[in-house]
């Protein structure tokens, strides 16, 4: 039987040629159409030898909820309006989370068909105008039937992976903290983040605010006796607490697609993507580990047996940590770490920017922020800086890069996706 | 057995009669609740219900904080955290169901591997009556 992992083939090979991506934050005078119009402008701009929009045969835009966030649906032809590609074709991609990959994949689709040459994909959301009751309840749509009725929210079934996790592998909250301490170090440096300060520099800015109120000063010795303490670091859904949950974000994302033998006619520096995977999974109830995610592992074994690449050979990646745990998770079932030994590398600093396999050098959903439609091309947007030495102060030190990834999660693992992508 | 197909809403019916069902292959003897129609193992569209013991051991669970808005309605909040677990059921599937009898202000003291028994929770009157699965431990 054909398990689909290793015979499938990008028919024509496609090249990203530009990349664009809005501010990530909460940002009460914007609304969807602004922070594409944002990310779009920048794209256009990020075409090294130019580019006429009027090319653009057809584009698909990733949106989870803005139905229910901000009563607006159909944001196909809104954004076709906005970006002036009406009257040719562009569709809304919905896969929670994961809404703007699915774009990504649709476009890709279409260019290695040959049904298309130039193609458009991004995303969008707007949720920071709902209170955090509302978007809890928005983003619950994308669980499973059972886990709604059983009282989990996102973050609940996150917390309840982390227990199972802890209780296999032996970690603790502690090492789920080593990982929120590196998003925070990340963050300073991506001019984007919705969060721009280290752990350090919160703990440092809650110790002058007590003082100044004549308040008792915690003493805290380091980063994680802050984040054990929980006026720092209320819990959410335990073990996930305020700082192992990314933010409430809007933002929006884009990348321009092209078949590859016109990649140069718009720069000498494209990003081929040359494998890519998708996976879908059950709830909590019916998935076979707790530990891992199906989903991630058909999203890999596709994508690697499409690139002919193996782990090993993926320099970089950014992955879907809209909790701690998910980071943890991902860079196993990818198969960056051997399974229960990822929290240990984690500790040792190998997924910090200077170690040896560097995860979410934008800070990740944890800083970054994660307005849902937006995150998939997002994640994209940093490998394209990253791949093109132009990440600025968060560039990789010391490397020459030339394969990077991004593995992108919609609901609570019912749909994965890993995308792999060389600069040559 | 009765003859009620084999859905999620006669699954949520038999909780509401206290009964908590699951759907069993007669080809290949899979087990499978929430119920489903076709088994996944073999292929068999040949099922029977299937009355679960009700036992099995904690998996996996959360004490939540912040809930959803049903979850407030019945008066959990930040002060008040619930807990929500996945159970491992003696006949092998597993199932998620608010967890009762633990002390969710205190998740170190919620252990994994717990034995847990079944319970019904009806919640709310009229039109808004809900029956919940939960478990607890035995």
């Amino acid at each position: 039987m054909m398990s689909g992992s290793s015979r499938r083939r990008i028919g024509r090979g496609v090249a990203i040629v530009g990349a664009g991506m809005s501010n990530f934050g909460m940002f009460p005078d914007r609304d969807s159409k602004d922070l594409f119009a944002e990310a779009f402008s920048e794209m256009l701009a990020s075409v090294d030898k130019g580019f006429d929009p009027a090319d653009i045969q057809a584009a698909w835009i990733g949106n989870f909820s803005n139905d229910f966030f901000v009563h607006q649906a159909h944001w196909g032809p809104i954004i076709a309006d906005l970006t002036g590609i009406v009257p040719r074709a562009v569709t809304r991609t919905e896969g929670a989370c994961a809404s703007s990959t699915l774009a990504m994949r649709d476009g890709l689709m279409a260019i290695a068909s040959g049904m298309y040459d130039i193609v458009l994909a991004g995303g969008v959301e707007e949720m920071s105008k709902c209170t955090t009751e509302e978007v809890t309840e928005g983003l619950a749509l994308a669980t499973s039937p059972y886990e709604g009725e059983a009282g989990y929210t996102f973050p609940g079934v996150f917390g309840a992976l982390a227990t199972a996790y802890f209780h296999k592998y032996g970690a603790g909250r502690e090492h789920l903290m080593n990982i929120t301490i590196k998003s925070h170090e990340n963050a300073p440096l991506n001019p984007k983040g919705q969060f721009k300060q280290t752990i350090r520099d919160l703990m440092e800015a809650r110790k002058a605010r007590a003082a100044k109120k004549g308040e008792p000063v915690p003493d805290w010795a380091d980063e994680k006796e802050a984040l054990f303490d929980p006026r720092f670091n209320p819990p959410v859904a335990w073990p996930m607490h305020l700082f192992d949950c990314c933010p409430i974000s809007d933002g929006a994302s884009c990348i321009l697609m092209v078949a590859e033998e016109l990649a140069k006619s718009f720069t000498d520096n494209p990003i081929y993507i040359v494998g890519f995977g998708q996976g879908s999974g059950r709830g909590l109830h019916a998935c076979p580990s707790l530990t891992s995610f199906e989903a991630n592992k058909q999203a890999a074994a596709e994508a690697y047996g499409m690139s002919g690449l193996t782990p090993k050979d993926v320099q970089f990646a950014e992955v879907h940590d809209c909790f701690s745990i998910a980071e943890l998770i991902h860079i196993e079932d990818l198969g960056f770490f051997p399974e229960g030994e990822g929290y240990k590398a984690i500790a040792e600093g190998e997924t910090r920017r200077e170690g040896r396999m560097p995860i979410n050098t934008s800070g990740g959903l944890k800083c970054k922020g994660h307005p849902v439609g937006a995150t998939g091309t997002a994640q994209m947007y940093e490998v394209w800086k990253q791949l093109r030495g132009e990440a600025g102060e968060r560039q990789i030190p010391g490397r020459d890069l030339y394969i990077g990834a991004t593995q992108n999660l919609g609901g609570t693992g019912g749909t994965c996706t890993f995308t792999i992508f060389e600069r040559r | 057995m009765e003859e009620r197909p084999f859905s999620d809403i006669s699954y949520r019916k038999f909780l509401e009669e206290e009964k908590f069902m699951g759907s069993r292959c007669r080809k290949c003897g899979q087990i499978y609740v929430p119920p489903r129609r076709f088994c996944l193992e073999c292929r068999s569209e040949d099922m029977e219900w299937h009355e679960m013991k009700g036992e099995g051991e904690l998996a996996a669970f959360t004490c939540i904080s912040i809930g959803p808005s049903f979850m407030i309605e019945e008066g959990y909040d930040r002060k008040n955290p619930y807990c929500t677990g996945v159970v491992t059921l003696v006949e092998g599937p597993r199932m998620v169901a608010r967890i009762e009898g633990v002390d969710a202000r205190n998740p170190e003291s919620i252990k994994i591997g717990t034995p847990m028994k079944v319970e019904f929770l009806h919640r709310g009157e009229g039109d808004k009556a809900r029956t919940f699965l939960a478990f607890r431990p035995a």
